[in-house]
């Protein structure tokens, strides 16, 4: 059996990188001539705030840490790093939840979070230049007083940066009608392996040449460090309306998504949480969710006035002929609010549960989710731990958190082969290992199971067309073929009736 | 409607002929209907072409799903007629050119229709891919499902690729549901009075899915439930306009006296960037997608970039001529390596966007 740690993956030996003292002290001579010394973290008690981000479970103690307010000094640190081959590593505000932004032990850890300005808004042509350390909800907030607004909303939106948004292409609960970040830019500037700067996109609709803005979307650090993002706004909708429904069980609550999507309406969010995310939730924020409830379905839908307005009549007989047993519509904004609010904060709130939990993040065929809910319940009774489930049902990505105790012997592991689990049924029902948090070091065995060696080997292409000595953010986002001859070749094919035996994960 | 007997998988076929090409340094023009041969350079004179017809069928379709997964060789207007059946369409409007167009060129042009500014572009659709690469291997990205961020997003690099990194064997799409009800409006205006209404239009929140300037006439068309179209219809003032469904289709298949002239730049900008009225045009998109008659490349080059986009030569008499906008040398050198990270024999299309592509 492979364990998943760190030590084990190339690009984090010490061997892949053959970064000597003599390099070291070098390259930290000739940072400390572009960077004022307050940027430049040497004390392993301040590195050890940046040791892994919003994956805790794996943590690296970089070996320097450099906090850059300029576009000039991250293309220097990015040359310097080059020309002695010292891995760089980008990272935001750290709320990623699939270690993408863990540090390189041997490697420079490069945090944007001084670039925290927004540069300008064009209410014209509803765009605004932003740094990419500006935060997701950050950019709503200033736009607001003009009735726009940037539409994806991932639940970390408070404190993620938008950096690390394009970086991992995040999601949210809007995107069932509004799309991913990568539906929502317009243009980033990129600093390069090579440390020259780039722009990706334009102010218009399209560019020439390859989509590489597409390419771009949440690479995970791996191709160029982002340093300036231009965001395309939205007008606020004129009206919003948002429903919330109870069921007495998934299974009901799940057939019924399918089904408002086939009537030919796309809520701007439509959201499934179970039993014990409804408990701890509610625990957590009195949200005001009915605690009888086998499962909640929150169903948001905005626009034009009378269009919301005729869409929800048919949305709420839907659901109170399809088993829904208590039926709400958000009476006030704060309502509205507030309904969202335990949404929001499920993953803090189940985070209360249990010392640990993992988040995984598989997407699948929307038909599917019963079934795939049925089976995780299987596996949780299986390994026993608690799982409890909240996520994106419109999209049919799935959030199960797996409960566990990282003090007790062997639970992370087991939690970690119970994730590796669902993981590869994602696959086998024709779905993937991840929808909106990426790959990161977390999910990166799986890979192996989503892709063949060819594939890979595509990506390993892309890698070293922006990248040639792989300096960025080594031992992320797609394996090696060694790591995968190592972990066992187990590509899954969709459709395959019965998944492979896993027990090696 | 094409029965199912005729649909069929040539997959093998295609495969063998990209592996002997590849083998034997020969190069491939991939041709599915021809609708689009005028897009592009014609490039070296590449004699060999591998036809993608033959490769159709829709093979997965699941309204309650909004994804269709269909075969490159696929027809268009078939697509369009099976969703429809469902009240579902592609949201991204890809215009056709022609009976004969196919999903693969649709994909492989990455051309959006009139609604592209509000719902999307081709790439925004695109879910998965499967590719033959320029060695004649099968690979596989992306999937059927609405998120998937594992990997790199090579299926989306695949739109408007216009082949030259892979022949797409097929392509799943996310539908839309067909909006219930539609209409046109048309306002008589001048161009700026016309730009600047066409900018307030997509500041406020209103069912607006396509917008035209041509001949000092607006032309607004609202699509979504009948409640919402007639309310904004009653704001929004203007004539209401009976011949709406043909001008939004003529307008996306370019089958308008404006488009047949010799020479036709795209000039894709930025969306408030002022109108040059110097020669004839033609401005849809919210003002983000302008056509010109009789620019020449320098003048065409140098409206595209005072509004921070770029220029097509879209239609044109010379075989000699480079059709897209140049690319900084930087960017020039990644387009290359990505070529040959999937086409290293240089087997698909060359010189058809790029002479070094």
């Amino acid at each position: 059996m492979l364990q998943t740690t760190q030590e084990s993956f190339p690009g984090s030996d010490s061997t892949d990188f053959p970064v000597t003292a003599e390099t070291r002290k070098r390259v930290l001579i000739e940072i400390e001539k572009i960077l004022p010394v307050e940027a430049v973290i040497k004390e392993q008690s301040e590195r050890r705030v940046y040791e892994s981000d919003g994956l805790s479970a794996h943590k690296c103690l970089p070996w320097l840490v450099v906090l850059p307010d300029t576009t000039a000094q991250v293309q220097k640190i990015v040359k310097i790093c080059a020309e002695h081959r010292v891995p760089v590593v980008a990272r935001g505000a750290g709320t990623g939840l699939s270690g993408g932004a863990m540090p390189h032990k041997d490697g420079v850890l490069l945090s944007l979070a001084r670039f925290n300005r927004i540069l300008s808004v064009d209410t014209n042509n509803l765009s605004a230049v932003v740094q990419p350390g500006v935060t997701n909800l950050g950019i709503s907030e200033y736009v607001r007083s003009e009735g726009l607004y940037y539409a994806p909303d991932p639940s970390s939106q408070i404190a993620c940066t938008i950096g690390g948004n394009v970086a991992e292409n995040a999601g949210g609960v809007h995107c069932l009608k509004y799309g991913l970040t990568v539906h929502n830019i317009l243009k980033i500037e990129l600093v390069t392996a090579q440390g020259s700067l780039l722009t990706i996109g334009s102010d218009a609709l399209d560019s020439p040449g390859y989509d590489l803005l597409a390419l771009l979307t949440g690479s995970e650090g791996m191709l160029g460090i982002i340093v300036e993002v231009t965001v395309k706004l939205l007008p606020a909708p004129a009206d919003v309306r948002l429903i919330m429904a109870a069921f007495k069980s998934t299974r009901q609550a799940s057939d019924v998504v399918g089904d408002i999507i086939a009537h030919g309406i796309i809520p701007a969010g439509l959201e499934l949480m179970d039993k014990l995310a409804v408990e701890a939730a509610e625990a957590f924020v009195n949200a005001g969710y009915p605690l009888d409830a086998e499962a909640l379905l929150l169903c948001e839908l905005d626009g034009y006035k009378d269009e919301v307005d005729s869409n929800c009549d048919e949305i709420m007989s839907m659901l109170s002929t399809n088993g829904a047993y208590e039926l709400r519509i958000a009476s006030s904004e704060t309502e509205r609010l507030n309904l969202w609010k335990g949404r929001k904060s499920a993953f803090p709130a189940v985070g209360r549960l249990a010392p640990d939990y993992l988040c995984m993040d598989g997407t699948i065929p929307r038909h599917n989710l019963a079934d795939a809910l049925d089976k995780i319940a299987a596996l949780s009774s299986e390994y026993g731990l608690r799982i409890a489930n909240v996520f994106h049902a419109g999209d049919g990505n799935l959030h199960p958190l797996i409960l566990y105790d990282a003090n007790n012997p062997g639970e992370l592991e087991r939690a970690e082969e119970l994730g590796g689990e669902i993981l590869g049924m994602c696959v086998s029902l024709g779905g993937t290992i991840t929808g909106e948090h990426g790959v990161g070091i977390e999910k990166i065995n799986q890979m192996c199971v989503q892709f063949t060696e060819l594939e890979l080997s595509h990506f390993h292409g892309v890698k070293s067309a922006f990248d040639p000595t792989g300096i960025l953010n080594p031992g992320k986002a797609v394996p090696t073929l060694r790591r995968c001859a190592e972990f066992g070749a187990m590509h899954v094919h969709v459709g395959e009736e019965k998944f492979p035996e896993l027990d090696r994960f | 409607m094409m029965s199912e007997e005729k649909w069929q998988d040539t997959s093998s076929q295609l495969i063998e002929t990209v592996s002997d090409a590849y083998h034997h340094n020969k190069q491939l023009n991939i041709t599915g209907g021809g609708s689009k041969s005028f897009l592009g350079s014609p490039g070296t004179s590449v004699e060999d072409s591998i036809i993608t017809t033959s490769h159709c069928g829709v093979l997965l379709y699941e309204p309650k799903e909004l994804v269709l997964q269909a075969r490159c060789g696929t027809p268009i207007a078939e697509i369009e007629k099976l969703l429809s059946d469902e009240a579902q369409m592609l949201g991204f409007e890809p215009p056709h050119f022609g009976d004969c167009a196919t999903v693969g060129g649709a994909v492989a042009s990455g051309l959006s229709g009139p609604m592209r500014p509000y719902a999307g572009a081709a790439r925004d659709f695109v879910l998965g891919v499967n590719l033959i690469n320029g060695k004649g291997e099968q690979i596989s990205f992306g999937g059927r499902v609405m998120k998937n961020v594992a990997g790199y997003d090579v299926s989306r690099l695949m739109v408007g690729a216009m082949g030259t990194l892979g022949l797409i064997m097929d392509v799943s799409l996310k539908v839309i549901p067909l909006p219930r009800h539609e209409i046109t409006c048309c306002f008589e205006m001048q161009p700026d009075a016309a730009l600047n209404k066409m900018l307030g239009l997509s500041r406020v929140s209103l069912p607006v899915t396509g917008t035209c300037y041509f001949d000092h006439m607006l032309y607004v068309r609202l699509a979504g439930n009948e409640a919402s179209v007639r309310a904004a219809r009653k704001s929004l003032g203007g004539e209401e306009y009976d011949q709406g469904k043909l001008f939004w289709r003529n307008l996306r298949d370019q089958d308008m006296n404006f488009y047949s002239q010799e020479d036709i730049w795209r000039l894709s900008v930025s969306p408030s960037t002022p109108i040059d009225t110097g020669t004839p045009y033609l401005i849809e998109w919210g003002g983000a997608q302008r056509w010109y008659q009789r620019l020449d490349r320098e003048k065409a080059e140098q409206l595209a970039e005072n509004g921070s986009g770029h220029a097509t030569l879209f239609r044109t008499s010379s075989s000699e001529a480079a059709r897209f906008h140049p690319l900084s040398p930087e960017l020039a050198e990644i387009h290359k390596r990505l070529k040959y990270a999937f086409d290293p024999g240089r087997v698909f299309n060359p010189g058809r966007m790029y002479a070094d592509i």
